[in-house]
């Protein structure tokens, strides 16, 4: 665990490092340039921060998805603490997607909120996780909770592909804003594209070292819950 | 009951369900006198103003939204109040119990959508329909859909504290895909005479109908064991 945290570390602070010192050329001559993405320029940077945080939040859905079932087949609480700490970060992550994405396109399109397509999906899962965690704090008995919990999650979940996929290709035929992520991959070189996905690879893991000490956390207070009674 | 199939089941506790409602009234009047409410505020903040086809459309889907958020909430919640939900937890299986509330619900909300439409027609000025066929179908479509999701979280609700602000709160996330959809395919009956110009929306309310009472299906047997 402890080097785990050391490498962790490491790995993201080159990613930060790499992201922010590398410069962006209109002609590349050495391997640490990144190229010029018109409409983006030095915007693109955020792209190394704003993209990871989302997959980030999604992958937190997923994994309280997950776990959900788990708890539905086999009705141990455990797998209610792993689906509910998954939640509580995926929260945290998506508040912060929120907020990168709304600063992003303040400064790309001029405003801070415009219901792209995008803003929408990720608005609505927000308004899923606030909606999971009304319904918790509702219910008093651990089993039924985690029951109903896990019920909605999963309903949350199979409507999700809906806003993920369905939407952004209906609502682009009204609206043709460019959809950055589509655009900005396009026009990304291959350092680029490695520091992205460095970057993707650690989001991904900070989620899981943190998700650990919070599975803890729960189990710690789960029990003295239940000794204090 | 047991001696009946599944089907006789599912047509018995919307029998059950059907004659409870038509012998009180209470979500009908409910509903009906909703509507008149929310059509007269719409009707005040308009004055005489002309408003674009699109908040025609969105203003409509929202009493739908709201109709449904007050009335659809009780199928499940009065077994639990009137302390019924025991004798039909031991008197029938659990899946044929959820369609037959999922019937009820969707003619309930079908009935209200067709009247609450025919006021909107006859009362707001400036509201025209190019597509009549475009409309109905969106309009039936986006009644199913909205029912089916609204009968699962219904049977959620009743199980938690708090429900009547929690139950809007729930909902909204799981419909906003398909309202969103909806809204659309009615701005296009407003706009354009033609049935095939929504077939991409329809597509989607379909696949939407099928995947929440798919999900439905699945995870009723463990709300109602619990």
């Amino acid at each position: 665990m402890k080097v785990f945290q050391i490498i962790l570390g490491l790995w993201l602070t080159a990613v930060i490092v790499c992201a922010y010192v590398f410069p962006i050329v209109p002609e590349i001559t050495g391997w640490y340039q990144y190229p010029v993405i018109p409409g983006l320029e030095e915007k693109a940077r955020i792209l190394f921060f704003h993209v990871p945080l989302a997959w980030t939040s999604v992958v937190g859905f997923l994994v309280s998805v997950f776990f959900a079932v788990r708890y539905l087949r086999a009705k141990k609480l455990d797998d209610d603490i792993r689906s509910s700490s998954a939640a509580g970060l995926g929260l945290l992550f998506c508040a912060l997607t929120t907020l990168t994405g709304a600063i992003w396109a303040k400064f790309s399109w001029g405003s801070f909120w415009n219901w792209d397509p995008r803003e929408t999906s990720i608005f609505v899962l927000l308004l899923i996780y606030g909606a999971y965690f009304a319904l918790r704090s509702s219910i008093q008995e651990d089993e039924k909770r985690a029951t109903l919990a896990a019920v909605y999650a999963i309903i949350a979940g199979v409507t999700m592909p809906f806003l993920m996929f369905v939407m952004p290709r209906i609502i682009e035929s009204l609206h043709p804003d460019p959809i950055i992520n589509t655009k900005g991959k396009v026009s990304m070189n291959s350092t680029m594209l490695v520091v992205f996905l460095s970057s993707l690879a650690g989001f991904t893991g900070l989620f899981f070292w943190i998700y650990s000490l919070k599975v803890r956390l729960a189990r710690l207070e789960s029990g003295r819950s239940t000794e204090g009674a | 009951m047991s001696g009946r199939g599944f089907i006789g089941i599912t047509a018995a506790v919307f029998r059950k369900d059907t004659s409870s409602e038509l012998r009180t009234r209470y979500a009908l009047n409910a509903l009906f006198l909703f509507t008149v409410t929310t059509l007269s505020i719409i009707l005040f903040s308009f004055q005489s103003a002309t408003v674009p086809t699109q908040v025609h459309a969105g203003l409509l889907w929202v009493l739908i939204f709201f109709a449904a958020m007050s009335g659809l909430s009780r199928a499940f919640i009065t077994e639990e109040d009137r302390g019924t939900i025991l004798l039909l937890k031991l008197s029938t299986i659990s899946t044929p119990v959820f369609y037959g509330k999922l019937l009820f619900n969707v003619l309930l909300l079908l009935a209200l959508t067709t009247v609450l439409t025919v006021l909107y027609a006859l009362v707001v000025p400036g509201f025209a329909v190019e597509g009549l066929w475009t409309l109905c179908t969106a309009l039936f479509l986006g009644t199913v859909g909205l029912a089916s999701a609204s009968t699962i979280i219904g049977a959620l609700i009743a199980k938690a504290n708090a429900r009547g602000t929690l139950y809007p709160v729930l909902s909204f996330p799981i419909v906003l895909p398909l309202l969103l959809t909806v809204i659309r395919a009615t701005t296009t009956a407003m706009e354009n005479p033609s049935w095939g110009a929504a077939s991409g929306e329809y597509r989607v309310l379909l696949s939407y109908i099928v995947v929440i009472n798919a999900a439905s299906y699945l995870v009723f047997d463990f709300i109602w064991k619990d």
